[in-house]
């Protein structure tokens, strides 16, 4: 038994990595096999379920991969129900209070990229951050006629909810900033709505090329990520209500870049100084 | 902000290096989820979703503009994750108390939009006449509460006015999702849009199943 036990694991993981080995199976035949050999029908009917489904943790874990296909619904009402006891039951008060009012500190510009949730990363809780996330966090200088759905994030954030701080954070093998960097030079696009949108970044991306054109292109794209959050800082200040609440310190702008690569986060400030008299 | 990261990296990517690395090489999300930039409504948060299982969008009131409008972030977005993420399922969350349906709401008939927030939320101008038509017996409270909800609808139909969605839908590659989180008394109601042949009747009612509410 054992050995033909290791039989079906040796085939897991040699189909896993893709060599050819002595009768490779697949992961459902390899599961069944598994199962079959463990799992009697004269054995205790809970206890064989509990055995089925670790065989299927193990299967998974060995490759990598989640046991089944996720089931949309059922995801949504795992983490819905999650929340609940593990957050919301657990500290009403917050809850309640929150329920009348936000006042969060800060407005944050994220990625929409699935890895760089700024809840996961920089550990906001419900309240703390209101955030927006569009592709490549990008922020685009003040128009009254375009781009009003940033715009009015902006405006809701600073005038009416008051916060005191604006975070841009860029992050490693952005799309967006993908997008920008392999923009075609004669103007012709693929994709309407996407390039569209990224010609945003077009000033970031023509300094990127100046300074660091004799780079490979993916540094030249790592570069332009992290110029990309410096064009949305510069961008952020032609808002009227944002440059008159930071002339009065009522507002501080930072910048962030997340590298997932490497697993660290830079910040840094805006900051304007008028020096001292230079001649006199 | 330091502490808040570091915290992170202990917790978090230190204690799954293998799902980072993997998830470094590219990003194979399941979801598209439009939701409010409101900061008690982060879908990560209220839905528990882990890096890389749902491509975010925020933005104020959860609207989506129609194709007709043009381009804007919303729809890059939109673009992107459907047509080069592949995404399986597109879900827009509304929820209570917000600021963007109440600013929709209180709004005067006949008057020009305000400012950027105004020219924003008229996208859901159909989520208020139908809301204003219905509720008229209702408190402002009530209305505004109603109309987070049927903007939701008006945004997942507005999903349907793009070709590549509509298409996708149509095949079944695609499934379109409403969702309203309810912090007050914190439930989670959800439905689902009905994929037949005829997605959009004349009327421009759209067919709903699945509905379920959790609490």
């Amino acid at each position: 038994m054992q050995s033909t036990t290791f039989h079906f694991l040796a085939s897991i993981m040699s189909s896993s990595s893709r060599h050819a080995g002595m009768g490779n199976l697949s992961q459902d035949e390899a599961i069944e096999g598994l199962k079959k050999l463990l799992i009697h029908s004269d054995k205790d009917e809970q206890l064989n379920k509990e055995l089925e489904t670790k065989i299927e943790k193990l299967i998974s874990d060995l490759l990598g991969t989640t046991p089944h296909d996720c089931h949309p619904v059922k995801r949504i009402l795992g983490g819905f129900q999650s929340f609940k006891t593990t957050k919301f039951d657990m500290y009403p008060e917050l809850f309640s209070e929150l329920a009348e009012h936000q006042t969060p500190k800060f407005l944050v510009f994220a990625c929409c990229d699935s890895r760089v949730s700024p809840s996961n990363i920089l550990d906001f809780q419900p309240g703390e951050a209101f955030v927006f996330r569009n592709i490549g966090n990008l922020v685009p200088p003040f128009n009254q006629l375009r781009y009003s759905g940033v715009g009015a994030a902006i405006e809701y954030a600073v005038v009416k909810l008051n916060v005191e701080n604006i975070l841009v954070i860029g992050h490693s093998r952005c799309g967006g900033i993908d997008r920008l960097m392999s923009l075609p030079e004669d103007g012709s696009t693929a994709n309407d709505c996407i390039d569209d949108w990224v010609q945003i970044g077009l000033p970031a991306k023509a300094k990127v090329k100046a300074e660091f054109g004799h780079l490979p292109l993916d540094e030249q794209k790592r570069e332009c990520e992290k110029e990309a959050v410096n064009l949305s800082l510069t961008n952020l200040q032609t808002y009227p209500y944002v440059r008159e609440r930071m002339a009065r310190k009522a507002l501080a702008l930072r910048g962030g870049y997340y590298d997932f690569v490497e697993g660290c986060f830079k910040l840094w400030e805006v900051k304007s100084i008028i020096t001292t008299p230079i001649h006199s | 902000m330091k502490q808040r990261f570091l915290s992170f990296k202990k917790n978090k990517y230190m204690k799954d290096l293998e799902l980072y690395e993997k998830l470094a090489t590219g990003q194979t999300p399941k979801f598209m989820v439009i939701a409010c930039a409101d900061s008690r409504v982060c879908p990560s948060s209220v839905l528990g979703f882990q890096p890389g299982e749902a491509f975010v969008v925020r933005n104020v009131a959860n609207m989506v503009p129609p194709y007709e409008n043009g381009p804007t972030e919303t729809n890059a977005a939109l673009e992107f994750a459907v047509n080069s993420l592949k995404v399986e399922n597109i879900l827009v969350i509304g929820h209570s108390r917000c600021g963007g349906i109440r600013a929709l709401m209180s709004m005067h008939d006949d008057v020009e939009p305000s400012g950027l927030i105004g020219s924003w939320v008229s996208v859901g101008m159909n989520a208020r006449v139908k809301t204003k038509a219905a509720t008229h017996l209702l408190n402002f409270d009530q209305q505004c509460k109603h109309c987070e909800k049927e903007s939701v609808n008006c945004s997942l139909v507005n999903l349907l006015s793009y070709p590549w969605v509509e298409e996708k839908v149509r095949n079944g590659e695609l499934n379109i999702h409403g969702g309203y989180y309810d912090f007050v008394d914190c439930s989670f109601e959800k439905w689902t849009l009905y994929k037949e042949n005829n997605l959009r009747d004349e009327s421009g009612k759209v067919a709903v199943k699945d509905r379920a509410f959790w609490f």
